[in-house]
């Protein structure tokens, strides 16, 4: 009994974590190309608001999905036109990428808060996988939203560490000047991976309006974009550890959940802030041993470049 | 073959005649990209900011509530400023508002027959102290850890308005109050005057007192000087024998205790009892004004009232049907346009004709 309640909180911890995983890994790319963007929330809420608009229209859910990440893009799009063609300061335009996208989901929602989903996400059971004693349920009875990130994970990583252009990706958040000198595009790439890294809050805010909740309401990401950017310190950019973050955080929230669910006697309120209290704590334990150890931020992280 | 190709060309200073205008262009740009969003959802932008003016400065009554509302945007944005002298971002100015107000209002209720000279003073005390210890706790990792203030600012927003929902649903619910999330109501003696027979406020005065110090501390003391150079070289501050980790804990403490103030005056005046509703984002709107105001604190002063006046003509807006969210959005479009027209000050765009082969270049000033 009490290995099976075990279970569903470790099942809930993913759904719970992939929202937050796929803004992580859009931040994760667009700071690994120097451009830091604090804008997560905004491009999370956009998106979520954008693919449950279309999908409630169309009634398709590939097409709420398509919409999110494009609403994203173009969420990311303006950070990337501020900060590296305008030199905008990074944190000061994404803080305004922020508010903005706050407002203009907020605006663009009104008229679908409480509207259901004729479509939504279902558990897409993995045959044989599934079966597997406790990983099969914890991993692989979920929706497609949740199984695409496996796929994404390992790519990223692979696309970062093993291949050329992830290389010439890392190299202009490392060194722009040295890039640029060897013939890498440095603002292409920095204006694709804020592009990329807005698709991808976009896809998050989508997980949570067309798969995790599913419905519209205002400012529902409820902070998880700046989760995702605290996560990325935590990850120290990397891709799996990421995924580890996002568990983690996923697993306090359903941790939380539950424990409201079961009538613990902690009031509800101190169970929501637990997931903010423990990121905070987790970014405060990360940062001060992160000096010991080698790993840290892109070199170039949020100074914009200008070719001499 | 030709082809025009837009240049941005680097200008050695930003031209004085662009400094005066970029503002109003900026304000220009926003009303016409919003106008685009009005538009699109049927909306007649000029009807829609015609009853923004009208609501918020067309008579004496929307001129006063206009002042009300820029009151906490103005405490919370002078403290966010002064912080970002510092190149200290503090975006929790939302939670330290709430934590304010809590205490403030902690004080009220467990004073209930105590008169104003003895529970005002305390709960002025009461609300900026707690604001500052709201600000202490992501302070002192920044200072001596390094860890991002940003994020953890941010973050203890969320646990402040959970701690407000948390007394306003458990512990503070008035008995009397139906079930809705309210506590007991003040006594008179715990509610701020108010001004020349408006809900003008106390609150202005402590706002504008606030302005008048943070300009005389940061133009004419040691501190002042102190803070300015750790936020535009701290290095050479750190060679000079400053002090910056204490710095920053200080400045952010006093970010914390200013927009603590001005919960503790929002509560007093205002509300009346501690409710869940007690700001729309007024932590956040000051981020934006404390930029648009160019961390000056009569500049900051001014856009607060400016912001206020937003608010206030969307609230007017609604009447027509536009939603609250739609004066965000205008506000988060002016500081894009801001940080645009602010760079753009900084190049001069060219339209070049790229004539294929030959090289020549023809320029527009723009």
């Amino acid at each position: 009994m009490a290995d099976s309640m075990f279970v569903s909180i470790l099942s809930a911890a993913v759904s719970s974590g992939t929202p937050v995983l796929y803004a992580a890994l859009g931040e994760l790319v667009c700071e690994r190309s120097g451009v830091l963007n604090l804008g997560v929330e905004g491009m999370m809420l956009v998106g979520a608001v954008s693919g449950f608009l279309t999908a409630v229209r169309t009634g398709s859910l590939a097409a709420g999905v398509l919409a999110a990440i494009i609403a994203g893009g173009c969420m990311g799009l303006i950070h990337a036109f501020m900060t590296i063609t305008l030199r905008v300061n990074q944190v000061v335009s994404g803080l305004a990428l922020t508010l903005f996208g706050t407002g203009l989901s907020g605006y663009l929602g009104k008229s679908v808060i409480g509207v259901p989903l004729s479509a939504t996400f279902h558990q897409v059971p993995i045959p044989g996988l599934s079966s597997i004693p406790v990983i099969g349920t914890v991993l692989f009875k979920h929706d497609l939203l949740v199984y695409l990130t496996y796929i994404v994970v390992p790519f990223l990583w692979f696309y970062l560490y093993r291949t050329r252009p992830g290389l010439h990706l890392r190299s202009v958040g490392e060194s722009p000047e040295t890039a640029d000198a060897l013939g890498v595009n440095v603002f292409s790439i920095r204006y694709a991976s804020a592009v990329a890294g807005g698709m991808l809050a976009g896809l998050g805010g989508a997980y949570l309006s067309l798969a995790y909740a599913p419905s519209w309401l205002e400012n529902m990401t409820a902070g998880r974009g700046w989760i995702a950017v605290a996560l990325v310190i935590f990850a120290v950019w990397d891709p799996f550890r990421a995924m580890l973050g996002a568990y983690l955080f996923g697993g306090i929230d359903a941790l939380g959940f539950r424990m409201q669910v079961m009538g613990s006697g902690v009031s509800s309120f101190f169970l929501k802030m637990m997931p903010y209290v423990f990121t905070i704590v987790v970014l405060i334990i990360v940062t001060a041993t992160a000096a010991r150890r080698s790993s840290r931020a892109p070199e170039a992280l949020g100074t914009p470049y200008e070719r001499e | 073959m030709n082809a025009l190709k837009l240049v941005f060309e680097k200008r050695e200073a930003v031209s004085p005649a662009y400094k005066f205008i970029s503002p109003l262009l900026a304000i220009v740009m926003s009303l016409v990209l919003g106008a685009i969003f009005l538009l699109a959802s049927g909306f007649s932008p000029l009807k829609v900011y015609y009853y923004m003016w009208w609501g918020a400065f067309s008579d004496w009554y929307g001129i006063s509530e206009t002042l009300v509302t820029s009151i906490p945007i103005m405490l919370c944005a002078l403290g966010v400023a002064l912080a970002a002298k510092m190149l200290l971002w503090n975006v929790g100015a939302e939670g330290q508002f709430h934590m304010g107000a809590c205490a403030a209002a902690w004080v009220a209720l467990s004073m209930p027959g105590a008169p104003a000279w003895q529970v005002l003073p305390l709960m002025v005390l009461a609300g900026m102290a707690a604001g500052a210890l709201w600000a202490l706790l992501p302070a002192v990792p920044r200072a001596y850890l390094g860890v991002n203030e940003i994020i953890t600012t941010l973050l203890l927003n969320y646990v402040a308005i959970y701690w407000v929902e948390y007394l306003v649903h458990g512990p503070w619910r008035d008995p009397v109050s139906l079930n809705f999330p309210l506590s007991a109501p003040f006594s008179d003696a715990a509610r701020l005057p108010f001004l020349f027979g408006t809900r003008i406020h106390w609150g202005l005065v402590f706002a504008l007192a606030a302005a008048a110090l943070i300009w005389f501390v940061l133009g004419r003391t040691k501190w002042g000087y102190e803070v300015t150079v750790i936020g535009e070289n701290p290095r050479a501050a750190r060679y000079a024998g400053m002090n910056i980790e204490r710095n920053i804990v200080l400045s952010m403490c006093i970010a914390g205790a200013l927009a603590g103030l001005g919960g503790m005056a929002e509560i007093s005046a205002i509300a009346g009892r501690m409710t869940r509703q007690l700001s729309p984002g007024y932590g956040y709107s000051a981020i934006i004004v404390a930029w648009l105001g160019k961390l000056n604190p009569w500049a900051v002063a001014l856009v607060s009232v400016l912001f206020g006046g937003l608010l206030v003509g969307g609230y007017s807006a609604q009447v027509i049907g536009v939603t609250a969210a739609s004066v965000n959005m205008l506000q988060g479009l002016m500081l894009f346009c801001v940080l645009a027209t602010e760079a753009l000050g900084r190049y001069r765009v060219r339209i070049v004709r790229e004539v294929a082969r030959a090289g020549k270049e023809v320029g527009v000033d723009g």
